[in-house]
């Protein structure tokens, strides 16, 4: 049982509230969909498309920019969002992103 | 519960929640013979602080001012190699005229560690007889000065532990206490929906001013506040952890803004400012959690509320610090290092205002002198490095 949160209704993205397989049935303005990737607890999921360069919306608040074309369902993290302000240190194994 | 209890006086009005005998080394130097001299006091009321550079630095100095004259403290042993920079006699005078017994252990005229040791050792035990004959007296939530900080955040911070520590805040605010928030670079991003939570137009101003000199400074260092960890946890951008960040100020107006060291003149809600002034000089701004927990000790704060959500285990020196787990898995894995489990919210067993009542009880019964998690374990951490500051303006503070 997968369960998602929208913290703002202008949000473009969904906070898993566990770990969800891919598959898993998510709400979207167009109906339910499903995700196209696994998300872990807490990790967030497009329940739009958001264009090359389009901004990111959590609580509200931009929180980055798509850095490539995030199509609805997909997890959205370091692989496809960077900061406007100063880049993210990461460790791809640990981050929990797919390989592009 | 009530909400009343016994702090303890000092000869300067402040009130405390603990007692402790600090042991402050003034350079590394003397950082090992001040060691032994803690050791032979663990899990007792002697507490290990101290600056490891040679090099004077006006903001170290007037740091530990504050520190040794922390409500929390009630006498000071200060132990220098002899040759350093720091002035100590300039910390021993200011400690004195506290009204709090202080002594000043010189390594190089003392005979060496042996010698030096055995005597730090001794004048502990008079500062321990001391200061238990010091007044008790009655004290409530208008008194307290708490801190907040996140670390070890992940994406469970901003939707569990933080907001559930926002409501908390509220509700200590509301009943007189002095809250600090803090990490300006954290809030990049936040500043506008910040500004528009101050009291003066004024401080709106000084609020998206103290964000945007954190924002060119990590630009400067060419990185945010943001550890690999975050993204492990889910966070993506320094924006979304900031957001995440900002709720645990709650929703109370913004009465100040403070620096490192600046007390609170009332009850109220205050933004501390780490972030140094001038070019940028000597790193970055705050090398770990325990650095920010140190400024807010020094800026008064009794206790500290830690958000954590990858799961930080840290305690500190001088005031006790309550651990705010957000993440539920966290909490499974580290539930002896945590005192308050806000992953049962995302899980769904608990919402958000029994979350924060926890909280509430957790500062009271703190403050009653009840041990938190990193208390009871042992946990002392504390780092003081280099720093530049200049006074804050007048905008900056609140109306009387």
């Amino acid at each position: 049982m997968s369960r998602f949160l929208k913290l703002h209704p202008e949000d473009n993205v969904l906070v898993a509230l566990s770990f969800s397989p891919k598959g898993s049935l998510i709400p979207s303005p167009s109906g339910l969909i499903s995700t196209l990737d696994e998300v872990g607890m807490a990790h967030k999921v497009a329940d739009v498309a958001i264009p090359k360069g389009g901004v990111v919306i959590k609580y509200g608040m931009p929180i980055g920019k798509a850095s490539q074309d995030i199509q609805a369902g997909q997890h959205v993290h370091v692989h496809n969002t960077g900061s406007r302000y100063t880049p993210t240190v990461y460790r791809a194994e640990e981050a929990k992103v797919r390989d592009e | 519960m009530s909400d009343a209890w016994k702090g303890y006086l000092r000869n300067d009005g402040r009130k405390g929640i603990r007692n402790v005998v600090a042991v402050v080394y003034l350079v590394e130097c003397a950082h090992f013979v001040s060691s032994e001299i803690t050791a032979e006091f663990r899990g007792e009321n002697v507490h290990l602080i101290g600056f490891p550079g040679c090099f004077p630095n006006d903001y170290a100095q007037r740091m530990m001012e504050r520190l040794c004259t922390h409500p929390n403290v009630g006498a000071a042993l200060l132990v220098s190699l002899g040759c350093e920079s720091f002035n100590r006699a300039q910390l021993s005078k200011v400690i004195a005229a506290s009204g709090r017994p202080v002594e000043t252990l010189v390594i190089q005229k003392s005979g060496g560690t042996a010698s030096a040791i055995a005597k730090g050792r001794d004048f502990v035990r008079q500062a321990q007889a001391e200061i238990a004959k010091v007044p008790t007296v009655d004290m409530g939530p208008s008194d307290l000065i708490v801190g907040t900080i996140c670390g070890g955040s992940d994406g469970t911070s901003g939707i569990s532990g933080n907001p559930a520590a926002g409501r908390a805040f509220d509700a200590l605010v509301a009943l007189g206490a002095a809250c600090i928030f803090e990490e300006t670079g954290e809030l990049i991003g936040c500043e506008h929906i910040m500004a528009e939570r101050a009291e003066t137009p004024e401080l709106a101003e000084a609020l998206v001013q103290s964000v945007a000199k954190a924002a060119a400074y990590y630009d400067t260092l060419g990185y945010g506040s943001f550890a690999a960890g975050n993204a492990t946890g889910g966070l993506t951008t320094i924006e979304e952890k900031s957001c995440g960040a900002y709720v645990k100020s709650g929703t109370s107006k913004i009465s100040g803004i403070l620096k490192p060291g600046d007390i609170p003149t009332r009850g109220g809600l205050y933004l501390m400012d780490v972030v140094p002034d001038g070019e940028v000089r000597f790193g970055f701004p705050n090398i770990s959690d325990n650095a920010e927990i140190v400024e807010m000790i020094a800026s008064g704060a009794h206790l500290t509320l830690f958000v954590t959500g990858r799961g930080s285990v840290v305690g500190s020196a001088l005031s006790p610090v309550i651990k705010i787990c957000a993440n539920p898995d966290t909490y499974r894995n580290l539930s002896g290092d945590m005192d308050i489990n806000a992953g049962s919210i995302i899980e769904g067993s608990r919402d958000l205002d029994g979350v924060a009542q926890d909280i509430f009880d957790a500062v009271l019964r703190t403050a009653s002198g009840s041990q938190t998690a990193s208390e009871v374990l042992g946990h002392r951490e504390f780092v003081l490095t280099y720093k530049q500051f200049e006074p804050v303006g007048p905008s900056c503070h609140p109306a009387a």
